[in-house]
């Protein structure tokens, strides 16, 4: 592999962010102007939405099953086991549910658009739709952006529905608590902060996980080796920028909402 | 070979006396990575005409293409599409533009997730302007000029290095395009299939007398071109007399170290006493 110097390594990585930015700002303004693909945004809500329905389903229940585990012990030493409904709500409305389903999601589909865009750089499939007169960002990006958006909001919501449950299944048949009293706590202690918070998120983890997919996609070179190094980049950049995103937005909530 | 189909609506190019010249490159340089890959490039080539233009591997010879399609910008210079500067021309306008020029890729570049028909009738598909009924008619006709009608319904994946290529240009010609560019049109092929793709671009060529840029490294190729025509009556490709094969709208051009060091005629590159371009034909 070529050194690079700082100066060039620096250049690089501005030039990198200036073409992301290009990329999502285009992914954005091309939904005000046509041609409008509908077909081809159904068809990756589809893709993105019911084909990770699984693994958010089964990743959002085992986290909220194992948050119960977790917060059990402490709760018990301070006699509020009864709070282990509130701590789960909380815990997969505010934070895990979005996180978790933003992970799954990055690793299942910002490195499936990354690998699809990037073996179409490779083998000139772009090339030939602008020969032929259709815009790629409108054809292949905004309809990726627009359904991962739209979907992971469901997504988040079914997560963590699946997450509550899972900590109250295990809360009953390992710690003896009130199915009834588990269910009623974890709802009330929801306000709007919370929700808002919560389904705030996801609208955010679907643009960078569309963004960066189709980015790293588009911007692949190097045969099948660039696209591999496409498909890990994508992954590892949106999961590390999920996480940071995460952190800066629930602290500018608070201090919205004062909590 | 089945006649050459009667395109619906078919459109000869107009004969505008301004519009003699289809394509001009003026001085045109592109660097990629601070290597300078082309320096200087300027040719022209005229309407009906088929330039061939040779180079060996990592000479320019697909960024040559490219930047005549506007997919590449270059770095000075400009060029002239149908009477057009494009090089000063916004993406979206270059979308218009290229409705009337028509490239077939190196390695076809179809969209492996598309039967043929939908990679055929993409174009056509995109613009929304034509019932399916009329699409389809324009596939069979596009498919029939290439002899594949039978694989309408197949994915890429499931045909051979050259049934993707014929596909290619059958996707290419759907639109009766004023200009063609090839980019290696036999690059990786047997000899007979080779072959089979020439006497396609002689076709078009002489039936449709489409202004052509052919990209190749292989000069059998673009010699066969130009020595043979396409008689219609038999429906196949032919060789000329040799007295007759000036006649023929074919020029040749050679690439070189980023320079275009020959721009002319069969007889003339025959002629030349440049010991590269001799060692190179030869």
């Amino acid at each position: 592999m070529e050194l690079l110097s700082p100066a060039d390594w620096a250049k690089q990585q501005v030039k990198s962010v200036q073409d992301y930015t290009i990329v999502a700002a285009r992914s954005i303004s091309s939904l005000f102007s046509p041609p409008h693909y509908f077909g081809d945004t159904t068809q990756q809500a589809d893709l993105i939405g019911f084909g990770s329905l699984p693994i958010v389903v089964l990743t959002g229940f085992f986290t909220g099953g194992a948050l119960a585990q977790n917060s059990a012990d402490t709760l018990k030493r301070f006699g509020s086991l009864t709070l282990i409904g509130q701590l789960v709500s909380l815990g997969m409305v505010r934070e895990l549910g979005p996180v978790i389903t933003g992970l799954m999601a990055a690793g299942r589909n910002a490195s499936g658009m990354a690998s699809e865009l990037g073996s179409m750089v490779v083998t000139e499939q772009i090339d030939a739709m602008r020969a032929l007169g259709t815009d790629p960002m409108k054809k292949l990006v905004t309809p990726r952006v627009v359904s991962t958006v739209f979907m992971l909001f469901f997504l988040t919501i079914i997560s963590d529905f699946f997450g509550v449950a899972g900590g109250g299944i295990v809360s009953a048949f390992l710690f003896g608590v009130d199915w009834h009293q588990y269910w009623s706590t974890a709802w009330q202690i929801l306000v709007f902060q919370d929700v808002f918070l919560g389904l705030a998120k996801p609208v955010l983890f679907g643009f960078i996980i569309a963004t960066i997919g189709c980015y790293y996609g588009i911007s692949a070179r190097g045969g099948t080796q660039g696209v591999g190094r496409a498909t890990t980049q994508a992954m590892v950049t949106s999961s590390i920028l999920i996480i940071m995103v995460d952190f800066f937005v629930t602290r500018l909530t608070m201090t919205l909402f004062g909590q | 070979m089945a006649g050459p189909p009667l395109f619906a609506g078919e459109r000869k190019p107009a004969a505008r006396p301004s519009a003699t010249i289809t394509l001009e490159f003026a001085q045109v340089s592109i660097a990629f990575e601070e290597k300078q890959l082309l320096e200087g490039i300027s040719f022209r080539l005229h309407r009906g005409e088929t330039k061939a233009i040779f180079g060996v591997a990592g000479s320019g010879k697909s960024t040559l293409l490219k930047m005549a399609l506007g997919l590449l910008k270059p770095d000075s210079g400009r060029i002239f599409v149908l009477g057009e500067e494009i090089t000063s021309l916004g993406e979206d306008e270059l979308f218009e533009l290229r409705r009337r020029v028509g490239i077939v890729f190196q390695e076809s570049a179809l969209f492996d997730s598309l039967t043929v028909r939908e990679n055929v009738a993409f174009r056509l598909l995109e613009e929304g302007q034509l019932p399916d009924a009329e699409i389809e008619e324009r596939v069979r006709e596009a498919l029939s000029f290439v002899e594949l009608e039978h694989t309408v319904d197949m994915y890429p994946s499931e045909l051979s290095g050259g049934m993707r290529r014929r596909v290619a240009i059958a996707r290419t010609i759907i639109t009766h395009p004023e200009v063609l560019l090839y980019d290696s049109p036999t690059g990786g092929l047997d000899p007979v299939t080779s072959n089979t793709i020439i006497e396609l671009l002689v076709k078009q060529r002489d039936v449709y007398q489409t202004s052509s840029l052919l990209v190749t490294h292989r000069l059998q190729d673009a010699f066969t071109m130009g020595t043979h025509y396409f008689d219609r009556a038999a429906n196949q490709m032919r060789p000329l007399p040799a007295g007759a094969r000036a006649g023929v709208p074919m020029s040749f051009a050679i690439l070189r170290d980023g320079h275009i060091i020959f721009d002319g005629n069969l007889k003339s590159l025959r002629e030349t006493g440049d010991a590269y371009i001799q060692e190179y034909i030869s």
